[in-house]
């Protein structure tokens, strides 16, 4: 260790006076190549599919060893088990026609809670009694598992689709209309006042602006709506299974485990995972990249 | 500096000594604007008052907090008066509109959603403008920005100042009877902040649109304006209305130029000693 003295601080430092310069500068386009492009392998790794394809691989390989030690295809088949229960289901017809079912109910709650969403959202920025209401109601409901509601859904709407729909509209309905209300009230001060100059109040203004300007938290909303929707669909279908003779996925997965069939079970479950897979990983990812990433309003 | 070298001297554009034979477009007379927050009344500005004719470039100089940016939201329709009235063109201001384009100091006014020729062409869409009309003039007012390269890409790709060019031409595409600007230039560097000046005075030369411009820079106030009205620290009033329009950036260095700033300077000092 040097130790400072005061006197050694007390010494001013002045920079050396260097002589000065001007000089030419190589112009832009003689510089060679500024932007290098990627390698094929750097590139693959840079594609999240990729990586998460790589991932799957290994848990079925995972699966395939774990299952095949164990060796008891009644409690847990193994991969290549459960990929030719699949085939068989899809060749028959069975998990097409179970799964047509279940998106069709999936598609009309959804649909529902997203309209009544809004109409919720568009009330509560325009009145304050409407923002009142929505928080009220959805720190009631937004608590509220939507299974517990199953038994009241049956006794009013009896056994069938509208019992399942009115399920699905209470767990997408709350979720999505409080990230859009987040969402617009997040808009920036400037950007409303840029509307307003434009002439634009009201329903226009709300369409125009606001729902644009909150679309990252309005898709966050959708996202949630959605996981929410298909979680509470597929465990209703469990519960309650059959309706007039449309049981949807939930119900294969049932009916298949009342035959002690492991194998149709996973593979039912299989599609219920590639289903959220797909609308969450290709749907709602090709809905950000032409939308919010696009506008720079997201980082991708 | 090339770009001083415009064809008619902005000195000769307008003649100093005839009067006034234009109506004002717009009137502000005696307003006073105030604040509600739960526990205070803030005044910002006391009966100010002041007339705008059409092709004026007339700039609100005062220190920061003054009231400058209330008065200019007060004129966009945004705030009421509680004293004075706002007129454009006879009729009261009651709301916001498309008669009166803002530029903010924010660069988040474009809309992040739309490309800078969907921004540029928006107002007028929404405003009855048939849409080949609105195209043409939107890239019109794109090129007069010198932007025609970027038509096309989002507003998050451009840089601050790029920004406040697209603000400037959206509001100018729209023909306004005004053009309101809250110191559109304050967040910018230095030199960017000087090309972008003499740009707006060159678009002024080509459109001779009508201009409020908002600032709290002395020498940006005598550059930019035509005539600039000088209020006083907060509760802003009016200190002086004073003419520079035949002052710009050829003259900046000259002595008429330091004696007007080194006027207002002392104008602003010594009010800042009396009021605080
Ligand atoms: N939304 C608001 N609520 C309460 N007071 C405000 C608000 N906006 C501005 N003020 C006050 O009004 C005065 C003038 O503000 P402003 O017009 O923004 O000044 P300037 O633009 O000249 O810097 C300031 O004292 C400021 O604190
Ligand atoms: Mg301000």
């Amino acid at each position: 260790m040097v130790e400072i003295t005061m006197t050694e601080i007390s010494v001013k430092l002045t920079p050396p006076i260097r002589p000065e310069g001007e000089y030419d500068v190589t112009p832009p386009g003689t510089l060679g190549d500024v932007a290098k492009p990627l390698s094929l392998l750097e590139r693959l790794a840079n594609t999240t599919s990729v990586r998460r394809g790589l991932i799957l691989v290994g848990i079925a390989v995972v699966w395939q060893a774990y299952a095949t030690w164990l060796s008891n295809p009644l409690s847990f088949p193994t991969f290549t088990e459960t990929l030719s229960a699949l085939r068989d289901g899809i060749a028959s017809g069975v998990i097409p026609q179970r799964l047509w079912v279940t998106l069709q109910t999936l598609v009309m709650g959804y649909a529902i809670g997203l309209v009544i969403a809004a109409v919720f959202t568009s009330l509560a920025v325009t009145t304050r009694l409407g923002t009142d209401l929505l928080s009220t109601l959805t720190a009631m409901f937004n608590p509220l598992p939507a299974i517990a509601l199953l038994p009241l859904a049956l006794l009013w709407f009896g056994l069938g689709r509208p019992s399942l729909v009115f399920v699905i509209i209470h767990s997408v309905l709350w979720a999505v209309a409080l990230n859009m209300h987040s969402g617009f009230l997040s808009v920036s001060e400037t950007l409303r006042m840029a509307g307003r100059t434009f002439g634009l109040s009201g329903f226009r203004f709300v369409r125009k602006i606001l729902i644009p300007a909150a679309f990252p938290a309005i898709l966050a909303g959708l996202k949630i709506g959605w996981a929410f929707a298909w979680r509470t669909l597929i465990a209703a279908e469990l519960v309650f299974g059959v309706s007039s003779g449309q049981g949807g996925l939930g119900w294969y997965i049932f009916e298949n485990r009342n035959t002690l069939d492991t194998a149709a079970v996973f593979a039912g479950l299989l599609t219920v995972m590639a289903v959220g897979l797909f609308v969450e990983g290709v749907i709602f990812r090709a809905i950000e990249a032409r939308t919010v990433r696009r506008w720079g309003m997201q980082r991708g | 500096m090339a770009m001083v070298q415009r064809k008619p001297p902005l000195a000769a554009s307008i003649d100093p000594t005839a009067a006034p034979a234009s109506q004002p477009v717009l009137t502000v007379d005696g307003v006073t604007l105030q604040y509600k927050t739960p526990d205070h009344l803030v005044t910002a500005t006391y009966r100010v008052g002041f007339d705008i004719h059409p092709a004026d470039r007339l700039v609100l100089l005062g220190p920061s907090g003054c009231g400058k940016s209330t008065l200019l939201k007060a004129i966009a329709g945004f705030l009421k008066p509680v004293e004075g009235s706002i007129s454009l063109k006879g009729e009261p201001v009651t709301g916001p509109g498309p008669d009166r384009m803002m530029v903010f100091q924010e660069f988040d006014q474009l809309l992040p959603w739309k490309s800078v020729r969907e921004n540029v062409a928006f107002p007028m869409l929404e405003n009855r403008v048939p849409r080949a009309e609105a195209e043409a003039r939107a890239l019109d007012a794109i090129a007069k920005v010198n932007l025609t390269k970027f038509v096309d890409v989002y507003p998050h790709m451009l840089s601050g100042g790029m920004k406040q060019r697209v603000a400037i031409a959206r509001a100018m595409a729209m023909r306004p009877d005004v053009l309101l600007m809250d110191e559109p230039y304050a967040a910018l560097d230095a030199l960017t902040r000087r090309k972008m000046q003499e740009e707006l005075l060159q678009l002024w030369e080509d459109v001779r649109f009508t201009l409020i411009f908002v600032t709290h820079s002395i020498e940006e106030a005598v550059l930019v304006g035509s005539r600039v009205v000088v209020l006083s620290p907060h509760p802003g009033q009016v200190r002086a209305e004073l003419n520079c329009h035949h002052l710009d950036v050829r003259h900046q260095d000259g002595p008429e130029f330091q004696l007007l700033t080194r006027r207002i300077s002392q104008m602003l000092f010594e009010d800042k000693s009396v009021g605080h």
